[in-house]
């Protein structure tokens, strides 16, 4: 356990300069950002000034240095536009973008949980339809619009949620909604699939011919062995969900890291990308960890490998 | 009453709008501590009535007619409309009546410790033994059955056991409740014959123990011979001839049992050699030896270790040995798929290189493989047509001609040319992939266990198919297998194979009537045979 630990690590540093560097090549080849700081009619000897004020003057080997001494130093520089610590900003967004990711993660993996053993408990063919057909109907809307659907019956006809902001935990609601149902049909499909395909298998079968309740046999035998590729998938998404929800955040004014990081894009405010560029590789490789450690807890095969 | 099982006309079919019948009107009977073998090929309903006797029939399926009585309980009365609940069933699964299924590899859970699933068979007909309790008993039961060191390896997962090892396990689960019956789905087809009659040894030891009556299903009539009171035949979903094992088969009435011993492997060895002399040899491999890297050990196995093979064109050299002996290990090398570490390789007189990438086209072809599941071997969605050319497009000398006489040499007529592999038997299958194995013209056929996936009758006849093929075109044959039936009527040449090493090498006749080797002996002696010697589990509770 420890060597795997050990060589996940290395793969984090490996992923990350990885990131950097791809982020910075791509950043300077779009332009230096110098003619978008400044107003229209500035001239173009003010924007040298300024590029070369920013340090874009300087060769490009020697930026690039310079953004790794930052990245382990951890001074990304401060931010063009906004003159403040790059990666204070970025810190300050994070609790927003980790509690939408995390309740809409939870919420969405849990009822699809929950959905898919009671599809399986029941036995019911009409049940798996009408959740399929509902996850379908869901799946069909784009999250702006489902969202702005909430929007229009909880805030502005029920007045009973807020619709803009993180000023308690009502505003979390609709967006957490927005995004959860999205992830409660991906997941539902994939753990119904999966213990579809284990109802099928000979040692199911064998422990029923034991005398087994059928529920026991699920919870007991099914689900381990269904959850295992589903939890792969659950890292890869949940990582996803942390690197921001640009979409959701501007629907409902949500202070998270996905509209702080496309503005900084687009307005080539570099040492803002960066830094958030950072946090989203960690924060996806140590959730990606996490959830191989848990896989190899289950399933003791791959841990032998 | 002494009756365990009594099922009568018992009818199975499919649900939908229209049902086909599966089962129709078997009726059997099992007594108290005696043994009744079930009899038939694939799609004879042997497995589904049984199931059915324990309400384990597989989604989509159901029975329509009959009666089926356990332990004096009416389980199914279609008639007088009775159905026992799952509630009911529950108590009597694994108690009353335990099962062993075919497949130890999946039939226990790879996630689980074996113990564990062991002792969690034990608990559900004792709830209220406690988890410590129930853990001793499991390691209590794996060592009746014959597994050393029962306490240290019930921790260990099934991945970690071999599969009569599984199969052991398999077999103290369903006795784990001392169970009047037990049901036994072709418990030893997956593994070797030396394996084989270890477990059914163990079967019969078991059964002395705890007077449990046992009905065997299974396709062969040697291993029913050797393990049965009474026999049915079964097919087509009907009971066709049922009786004293002995007498049946000593003199069976039925057309169709008759058919079915007739396609039994003859004990007898191949007339007519169709060695040619004059061509070059179509393999000579020398000093072959394989090691696979094991991740995480510095010495890497060695799975072959300085093997020798020598074929002419037109012989057939089959080499025989238990799982891990080498002998898959063998052919991979022999084709490049798995490079040997050592020693040489001469494909019908042409010096080819170890490695399959090193090698060129024309090396290539020469030698050929026909695999021994055709059901995964083929591509579902390419036509038979298009799966034979497939060979010939990529050398670029595709013509529809070659295809259609490949077809016609395996004895597949043009209305066959545009089926789809879902769409054909388990013969007809292998029969494509021995036609797209000779499309390249090549002088040696890697045949790895290229019938043990068949039915006997279809065995006989892809046997037969091979045997013409071979003194058609002059192939030599690197012949694969554990099965000592079928190597006996095709084999020329026995390579006798233990770790890795060759351990006897003799002419087919002298291997089976004057085997040297102690390891070539005990081969032999487990193969089950009509008249071989009985194993008697008679008890006091009979």
């Amino acid at each position: 356990m420890l060597t795997f630990i050990a060589r996940r690590l290395a793969l984090a540093v490996a992923t990350v300069l990885a990131v950097v560097t791809i982020a910075f090549v791509l950043g300077r080849a779009t332009g230096e950002p110098g003619a978008l700081l400044l107003p229209d009619n500035a001239t173009q000897a003010d924007v040298e000034a300024l590029n070369s004020a920013l340090g874009f003057d300087r060769p490009l080997l020697v930026q690039y240095l310079d953004t790794l001494v930052g990245l382990v130093t951890g001074d990304f520089g401060d931010s063009y536009r906004l003159r403040e610590s790059a990666l204070g900003l970025v810190l300050e967004r994070v609790p927003a973008t980790i509690e939408l990711a995390f309740w809409a993660f939870l919420i969405g993996l849990a009822l699809a949980l929950v959905a898919a053993l009671t599809i399986q408990l029941s036995g019911s063919r009409v049940l798996r339809a009408i959740v399929g057909w509902a996850g379908a109907l869901r799946q069909s809307v784009p999250d702006f619009f489902f969202a702005l659907l909430l929007v229009l019956v909880f805030s502005v006809l029920l007045g009973a949620l807020p619709s803009l902001g993180r000023t308690s935990y009502a505003s979390l609601v609709l967006p957490v909604i927005t995004l959860a149902t999205g992830q409660f049909v991906m997941y539902l499909r994939l753990l119904d699939a999966a213990l579809s395909e284990q109802a099928g298998q000979d040692f199911v079968r064998t422990a029923i011919a034991q005398g087994q309740r059928r529920s026991t046999v699920l919870f007991t035998r099914m689900l381990p062995n269904a959850i295992v590729p589903v939890l792969g998938m659950a890292g890869l998404n949940l990582g996803g969900l942390l690197g921001g929800t640009v979409v959701v955040e501007v629907v409902f004014a949500w202070p998270g890291l996905g509209k702080l990081l496309t503005d900084a894009v687009s307005q080539r405010d570099f040492p803002i990308v960066q830094a958030g560029l950072v946090f989203v590789a960690l924060a996806f490789v140590i959730v990606n960890t996490a959830v191989d450690v848990l896989v190899r807890r289950i399933d003791t095969r791959t841990a032998a490998a | 009453m002494s009756t365990v099982l009594s099922i009568e006309n018992l009818r199975v079919e499919t649900d939908g709008e229209n049902p086909r019948t599966l089962v129709d009107g078997v009726s059997l009977r099992v007594d108290r501590g005696e043994s009744l073998g079930v009899v038939g090929e694939s799609g004879s309903g042997k497995s589904l009535t049984v199931l059915a006797a324990l309400g384990l029939l597989p989604v989509g399926t159901r029975v329509t007619a009959g009666r089926i009585v356990l332990d004096d309980r009416v389980l199914v009365d279609v008639e007088a409309d009775v159905w026992a609940g799952e509630r009911e069933l529950r108590a009597l699964r694994g108690r009353t009546a335990a099962m062993v299924f075919q497949d130890p590899m999946s039939s226990l859970d790879p996630l689980r410790a074996v113990g564990a699933q062991v002792a969690s068979a034990v608990r559900v007909h004792a709830p209220r033994l406690g988890r410590r309790a129930a853990r001793e008993r499991a390691i209590e039961l794996l060592t009746s059955v014959g597994v050393r060191d029962a306490a240290e390896r019930a921790a260990t997962r099934p991945h970690q056991w071999s599969g009569g090892m599984r199969q052991r396990a398999m077999i103290a689960m369903a006795i784990a409740h001392d169970p009047l019956l037990l049901i036994a789905d072709e418990p030893t087809t997956a593994l070797d014959v030396t394996v084989q009659a270890q477990v059914m040894d163990l079967l019969a030891e078991v059964r002395e123990r705890t007077g449990s009556a046992l009905v065997l299903i299974t396709h062969d009539l040697g291993l029913v011979a050797e393990n049965s009171d009474r026999l049915a035949v079964m097919h087509h979903g009907r009971v066709v001839e049922t009786g004293d094992t002995r007498a049946v088969l000593a003199a069976p009435t039925e057309d169709y049992t008759r058919r079915l011993m007739a396609a039994m492997p003859a004990e007898q060895e191949r007339a007519i050699p169709a060695v040619r002399t004059g061509q070059a040899d179509a393999l000579i491999a020398e000093n072959i030896v394989v090691d696979y890297r094991v991740s995480g050990r510095k010495t890497p196995v060695r799975a072959v270790d300085g093997v020798s093979v020598r074929i002419a064109a037109g012989e057939t050299v089959a080499v025989v040995g238990e799982s891990g002996c080498g002998k898959s290990s063998l052919a991979k090398a022999v084709l490049g798929i798995q490079p040997a570490s050592a020693g040489t390789v001469i494909v019908g007189g042409v010096p080819v290189r170890s490695e399959l990438a090193a090698r060129t086209a024309a090396e290539r072809e020469l030698a050929q493989i026909v695999f021994q599941d055709p059901y995964s071997a083929l591509d579902p969605r390419l036509t038979v047509h298009e799966l034979v050319a497939e060979p010939l497009r990529i050398r670029r000398v595709y013509d529809r001609a070659t295809v259609a006489t490949l077809l016609a040499d395996v004895g597949l007529d043009e209305s066959y040319a545009k089926r789809l592999p879902g769409q054909l038997s388990g013969g007809q299958r292998q029969r494509v992939g021995i036609a797209r194995a000779l499309a390249l013209r090549p002088r040696l056929l890697v045949l790895d266990e290229p019938v043990s996936a068949l039915d006997v009758s279809i065995q006989a006849q892809v046997l037969t198919l091979l045997d013409t093929l071979q003194r058609e075109h002059g192939l030599g044959y690197l012949f694969i297998s554990h099965d000592l039936g079928v190597v006996r009527s095709i084999a020329d040449r026995v390579i006798v194979m233990q770790h890795g090493r060759v351990v006897e090498e003799a002419p087919t006749a002298q291997i089976f009537s004057d085997p040297q080797h102690p390891f070539t002996r005990q081969l032999l002696a487990a193969v089950p045979r009509l008249d071989g010697p009985r194993r008697t589990a008679r008890t006091a509770a009979a």
